[in-house]
């Protein structure tokens, strides 16, 4: 019997795949994310930021996609690399930074890479604000100020060029979305809008979809209309639905 | 050829006002040849949820089974239906499970919630959860399918709207694709009935 599993992976599907791949199947490509995330550390805590754009091979998939996991209340964490495997990876729970780095990291390396997830990790604890990158292969490095994902020498730039130490909130916000900005002109993998992400002492600001460079321009106002009925149809089948009854009270109670 | 290639298929999803319609083709074809036109892809899972399997036919149906097996557990423990929001990631954990040996199949997931607002996402082969607010497709004839729905779609259309709107993006969309096709099967739901039709299309 197909009893649930306790989590992990099964491998029971690989010796069938494997023949297909024998026989000349080739195995379809994963949705990725492109991406261009970054983040830095300001005087009050930390600022991440991220692109929208979540790619299938060279077709977008999704213009409007999240990168943003959340791990614990003050930490959160984004992700390049196959879109899979960075939300499975962030489902975790610790509250300081560093934990949640180290559960990141081993379970990275138990993989051995296979699970090709970078992330920057970013929080506030009660040791201070913290920024991390972990990579697919569990490296991880503990920066002022970090780039990730196909875009990141675009936005290193911007960085590099610009950040200082003690920004306040308003120039943190500034330079992410201008990094960023940076990633989805100068990098294809990464595109559409910019989510960033402020998390300061006892607060955690989600800015989704903070600015909107790139808006859908080429709607047409008049739109398609279709005449009623216009497409031919061989069979129809209307099946009213049953409205579900709340019975108050259990009906088995004497 | 693709693993995804070797049988052929279509599955697009639209949200309209109060109501969401999931489409597919209904070809079965064992890569260059035909053997059925009236295959099944879109499959119910309680009254206000179906899931749309694109892909390698025989993992569609293997994945149907097991996720009907686990709405079943669900429905006898809580006694209720699932919500498609926690179907989905069900499906989603169920894929990502066997993320070094998957399922070959895309699954498209849409259902109508408590309050009766529509709700659709799609997924890649290993789960990857894609929500969106407007259409979602896969299947072999997706690149077509983005086109069609981009250009077609509008936001908040009725109930009749929509039909029709899904079923031209569908028919117009698997006329460039050789591998699907043959017959379009459209299912609408609206909050009081299910209205299943099967459209006439191109047989080549």
């Amino acid at each position: 019997m197909d009893v649930p599993a306790k989590g992990g992976f099964s491998f029971d599907m690989c010796c069938r795949n494997g023949m297909m791949e024998k026989k000349g199947f080739k195995a379809p490509g994963f949705l990725k994310t492109g991406t261009t995330i970054v983040g830095l550390v300001f005087a009050d805590g930390v600022v991440l930021g991220a692109d929208t754009r979540a790619t299938e091979g060279p077709i977008v998939a999704d213009k409007n996609c999240e990168k943003i996991h959340y791990m614990a209340p003050y930490i959160y964490c984004y992700g390049a690399g196959t879109a899979a495997d960075t939300e499975a990876v962030t489902a975790g729970r610790e509250s300081r930074v560093v934990t949640a780095l180290a559960l990141l990291k081993s379970h990275l390396f138990r993989y051995q890479g296979h699970v090709s997830a970078a992330l920057v990790l970013g929080g506030v604890d009660c040791t201070g604000p913290h920024l991390h990158t972990v990579y697919p292969h569990g490296s991880t490095d503990t920066l002022p100020f970090a780039t990730m994902g196909s875009g990141s020498l675009a936005a290193m730039s911007v960085f590099e060029s610009k950040y200082k130490e003690g920004l306040t909130r308003e120039e943190g916000i500034q330079l992410v979305s201008e990094a960023i900005c940076a990633g989805i002109s100068d990098d294809l993998g990464s595109g559409s809008n910019v989510d960033v992400c402020v998390m300061t002492k006892g607060k955690t600001e989600y800015l989704r979809n903070h600015l909107l460079p790139n808006p859908r321009t080429y709607v047409s106002s008049k739109g398609y209309s279709f005449v009623l009925g216009q497409t031919e149809v061989l069979a129809t089948k209307i099946t009213p639905l049953k409205q579900a009854e709340v019975t108050i009270g259990d009906a088995m109670e004497e | 050829m693709s693993i995804f290639e070797y049988n052929g298929s279509a599955v697009v999803a639209m949200v309209g006002k109060n109501c969401f319609a999931i489409a597919s083709d209904r070809r079965l074809g064992v890569q260059l040849q035909t053997v059925a036109t009236d295959f099944q892809r879109v499959f119910k899972i309680h009254d206000k949820l179906y899931i749309g399997l694109s892909g390698l036919a025989t993992d569609a149906q293997t994945l149907y089974q097991r996720l009907v097996f686990r709405h079943k557990l669900y429905q006898l423990r809580e006694e209720r239906d699932m919500k498609p929001e926690t179907f989905a990631s069900l499906v989603s954990a169920l894929l990502y499970e066997k993320r070094f040996g998957p399922y070959f199949c895309q699954p498209v997931i849409a259902g109508l919630g408590e309050d009766n607002e529509p709700f659709i996402c799609t997924m890649d082969c290993i789960g990857a959860k894609e929500l969106a607010k407007d259409f979602v497709v896969s299947g072999t004839a997706s690149e077509s399918l983005y086109g069609a729905c981009e250009s077609m779609f509008k936001p908040n259309m009725e109930p009749e709207e929509l039909v029709e709107t899904i079923s031209q993006a569908l028919l117009s969309s698997v006329d460039r694709d050789c591998l699907s096709g043959w017959g379009g099967y459209v299912l609408l739901l609206t909050p009081t009935e299910v209205q299943e039709r099967v459209l006439k299309a191109r047989m080549d």
